[in-house]
């Protein structure tokens, strides 16, 4: 295993830094994860927290509304920033030498983020074609991270569209994104990652030099979003006028990430022996062998694995033909749930499952970007970036018995079921 | 805006937006450090297999692409080659589906095959303790795979399906329409085949394409990774001692040039979103002019910072995203511009587009606008080049094209040396905006009247 060594500080205002060296090519990469995420919105605002992603870029008290983009890849970079459940993040992978302007900019926005009434509108435009491009005008658009959550969630923060309906975009105001900005972007509420080329004592120095006089602000508190677990099966129908398929998407609860990592990995596994692959067991039994679907997918979080906190869920989709049944589908669905409750998996599906693990963290590793942003990530949601370095070993170690038990727990009187209905004619010739 | 209230509980954005000690300066850039570039080999096998290694060792995996030109004249080839590329790891003589992605995740690999009309590629990467297996895989596929009837035939129905789940895409529909428009019924445009042409294919006739095709003759193999450059020629010669043939892979033929013209707008009705798409001839990376064309490719719209974003994006709105960007073809390069617009602004946005293109020809990059484009150029080839994944990209691509593989690192100083004249020279010859042709898919009810207004638009 690759073993970066991590060093950590927190500043006088709150700012915790990671800084990870690593000497192998000229390349810097910085992040700033801010403990907000769509979770966090008000109501009457959905979409606000990746709304006001977009309004960080449009300029600051040293920077006009163009000059983050021209600086970052005037000085030959990449940037961008994305909004999740429970974070929303910002980062740029620049040529080493770029390294002092990169946390200048970051500092920047962190202190004096110019929100005007101008690049509010602009970027609601903005925020409105993103939504056409990636969920109004395409087949399957939302599907399932905006589709499933209102089918399985009861609570506002866990249920609602995190891009957004149009009619709040429009709603929102200069003054809710002030608000906003003084609540929940205090440098106490974020982790500054520096990973790349760099040397570890004149970063640190930068650091102090262009984040120290940030001004402290209070952290606010984070509520909980816990909600009771389902105690039925719940039924969703959303109407895709776009898709030429029918589809399902299945979703349960886990146990809390952060409290039962232990717990939580033996979804994640299990989300692998069911799906990853030709060797594993949806596509053998449903793609492959009784042709029921055309494709089939399952894992933990809307986007990704241990991407949140507690609530976080499992899902299955499957985009299936119309000739077949939905109630067939979902039969066979739960009988190789009910297989692996009850036989657990084989040991060699475990060690596979470790292996494809152990390689994509070291593919991930070698990408300076996904990296730092994993380091952030979970110095934020676990307090410990290191975790990413050890997801290989404490995949390894969850056992046959943990998986049966969390294929157990995926019961169908427990659970979310979202279908999807065409509309759409059935594309060309068939 | 908020007066100070006693039950203000924020900052006014004005408030925030301001410090006492004020605007701080940009800090300069540091030096740039200069690695040497990585070991590397090149050498053609005894079975006219080209072989590029190069030894990065970042983390202990190897990096794989193949390349194989798979071009085909016939009507049906396209459909044939689709199903041969889905089935391609289904089986081999010594291994069904299952044991071939078993044996690849013991050793943490995965390996992957898609085709276009030039060329069959076969992609993965594996844990360097486990290229042996990886590639004996590997191996087994191209000269074993067994392209059994029951699961060519279950793979054909899926792909039918999966073609009719892609054609409802919009940028499929727009890339089609595109295809059609600047290069007629070429082979190149033929990118998927229909639903019924791949319904039709016997599984015989995919066994038989394999055989005449995928052959070592005129292909590359591109390694990436942590690697023994002592040892890899004799491993992977060894690995793939049975791939042997006769034939020479198949080229595809020259395509016609791009011609301007007008724009063809495609209905689809109903869509809330146009896509907007624009193409143009362009020159190959040999080409003496070529860097001074892609800084002004970069200026016009090549990245975020670029004329065409900050015109229709951050000041008008318009869009989420528009690119300007090189394809490269068999024989060259053409410029793709696109953007996907609100169905209400469409016209406004082909309007800004043209209005663009016409001022980069009148309105030369200016110093700051090309130093920027500079470094963006060069930090990005540094950046594409630091991962394993992203090196083994890169050269693929240009062993692919017969491009000399130090030219990656020869283009740097490329860059450096262009002129800000050579720039205001390329971009009037390239980007003048009748050289263009393109398509707008969207709902033509609603576009047919602003794009008439415009002109330049052939309304079907």
């Amino acid at each position: 295993m690759v073993d970066h060594q991590l060093h950590r500080f927190t500043l006088p205002n709150g700012l915790r830094v990671v800084l990870a060296p690593d000497d192998t090519a000229p390349v810097v990469a910085v992040s700033v994860h801010y403990d907000v995420g769509f979770r966090s919105e008000p109501e009457g605002r959905t979409g606000f927290a990746h709304l006001f992603e977009h309004l960080m870029f449009q300029g600051s008290e040293s920077l006009g509304k163009l000059a983050h983009f021209r600086h970052v890849q005037g000085s030959g970079g990449t940037f961008n920033g994305s909004t999740h459940q429970d974070y929303t993040d910002y980062f740029e992978m620049l040529p080493s030498a770029a390294l002092e302007r990169a946390l200048f900019l970051e500092a920047d926005r962190m202190r004096a983020p110019k929100l005007t009434e101008e690049n509010l509108r602009n970027q609601v435009d903005v925020v409105k074609e993103e939504i056409r491009l990636n969920v109004l005008n395409r087949p399957y658009g939302g599907f399932p991270w905006i589709l499933l959550p209102p089918v399985l969630f009861d609570t506002f923060p866990n249920a609602h569209n995190g891009y957004g309906d149009f009619t709040d975009l429009e709603q929102a105001s200069v003054d809710d994104c002030a608000a906003f900005f003084d609540t929940y972007y205090a440098p106490s509420n974020a982790v500054l990652t520096v990973a790349g080329h760099l040397d570890v004592e004149r970063t640190t120095e930068l650091v102090h030099r262009h984040f120290g006089d940030v001004p402290a602000r209070p952290t606010p508190v984070r509520p909980s979003f816990a909600e009771p677990a389902p105690t039925t099966e719940l039924r969703g129908t959303h109407v895709d006028a776009h898709a030429p398929l029918p589809a399902i998407a299945v979703g349960y609860r886990v146990p809390d990430p952060v409290v039962d990592l232990e717990g939580y990995l033996a979804y994640v596994v299990l989300s692998q022996v069911l799906s990853d692959g030709d060797s594993s067991r949806l596509p053998h039994r449903l793609v492959h062998g009784e042709a029921l679907a055309i494709e089939v997918g399952a894992g933990c979080g809307l986007f990704q694995p241990l991407d949140t906190r507690d609530p976080d869920l499992f899902s299955a989709t499957i985009i299936h033909s119309g000739d077949v049944e939905q109630a067939r589908v979902l039969a066979a669905f739960d009988e190789e749930l009910a297989i692996v409750a009850a036989e657990g998996p084989h040991v060699d599906e475990l060690a596979r499952v470790t292996a494809r693990w152990t390689a994509a963290l070291h593919g991930e590793h070698d990408r300076l970007i996904s990296r730092t942003l994993a380091y952030g990530a979970f110095e934020l949601l676990h307090g410990r970036a290191e975790l990413s370095a050890e997801l290989p070993e404490l995949i390894g170690r969850v056992t046959v018995d943990h998986v049966a038990e969390a294929a157990k727990n995926l019961r169908p009187d427990a659970r979310a079921v979202l279908t999807v209905e065409p509309t759409a004619s059935a594309g060309d010739a068939l | 805006m908020n007066t100070a209230t006693s039950n203000a509980t924020h900052r006014s954005a004005e408030e925030i937006g301001r410090t006492e000690t004020g605007p701080r300066p940009l800090p300069e850039l540091g030096v740039a450090r200069l690695d040497d570039p990585p070991q590397r080999l090149d050498v053609v096998l005894a079975n006219g297999l080209r072989l590029v290694a190069v030894r990065q060792a970042t983390v202990p995996m190897v990096e794989m692409r193949m390349s194989i030109p798979f071009a085909g004249d016939s009507d049906e080839h396209s459909a044939v080659a689709e199903l041969l590329a889905t089935t391609m790891l289904t089986g081999t003589e010594q291994r069904d589906r299952i044991l071939m992605d078993t044996d690849l995740a013991g050793v943490g690999a995965d390996l992957h095959t898609i085709v276009d009309p030039e060329r069959l590629r076969v992609s993965g990467s594996t844990l360097s303790s486990g290229l042996d297996t990886f590639l004996d895989v590997v191996s087994d596929a191209l000269t074993s795979a067994a392209y059994r009837d029951a699961e060519v035939l279950g793979e054909r129905d899926r792909l039918a399906e999966r073609i009719n789940v892609a054609r409802s895409q919009p940028r499929v529909i727009a890339r089609e329409a595109l295809q059609r428009q600047r290069f007629g019924d070429h082979p190149y445009t033929r990118e998927m085949p229909s639903s019924a042409e791949v319904l039709t294919v016997d599984p015989a006739v995919v066994r038989q394409l394999h055989r005449a095709a995928v052959v070592p003759n005129g292909s590359t193999l591109v390694l990436v990774g942590d690697i023994d450059l002592d040892k890899i020629v004799e491993t992977v010669t060894k690995a793939l001692a049975g791939w042997t043939s006769d034939r020479t892979a198949s080229v595809l033929s020259p395509l016609p040039l791009v011609r301007g013209g007008d724009l063809l707008l495609v209905d689809r009705p109903g869509a809330v979103q146009s896509q907007i798409r624009l193409s143009a001839q362009a020159i190959t990376r040999l080409d003496p002019r070529f860097p001074a064309l892609q800084l002004a490719n970069v200026v016009f719209g090549g990245y975020f910072s670029s004329r065409l974003v900050e015109n229709i994006r951050e000041d008008k709105g318009y869009t989420y995203s528009a690119h300007s960007s090189f394809e490269y073809t068999p024989q060259g390069a053409v410029l793709d511009i696109d953007a996907d617009t609100a169905s209400e602004v469409t016209a406004a946005a082909v309007l800004e587009m043209r209005y663009e293109l016409g001022r980069i020809g009148v309105v030369p990059p200016t110093s700051e606008e090309l130093e920027s484009a500079r470094e963006y150029l060069i930090g990005s080839l540094l950046i594409s080049t630091a991962s394993q994944g992203g090196l083994a990209g890169t050269l693929s691509a240009l062993a692919a094209i017969d491009v000399p593989l130090d030219w990656l690192q020869r283009h740097p100083d490329r860059l450096r040396e262009v002129t800000s004249e050579q720039v205001a020279v390329a971009a009037r010859e390239f980007f003048a905006p009748t050289a263009f042709t393109g398509v707008v898919v969207g709902d033509a009810e609603t576009l047919a009247a602003p794009l008439r207004a415009l002109g330049g638009v052939a309304l079907s």
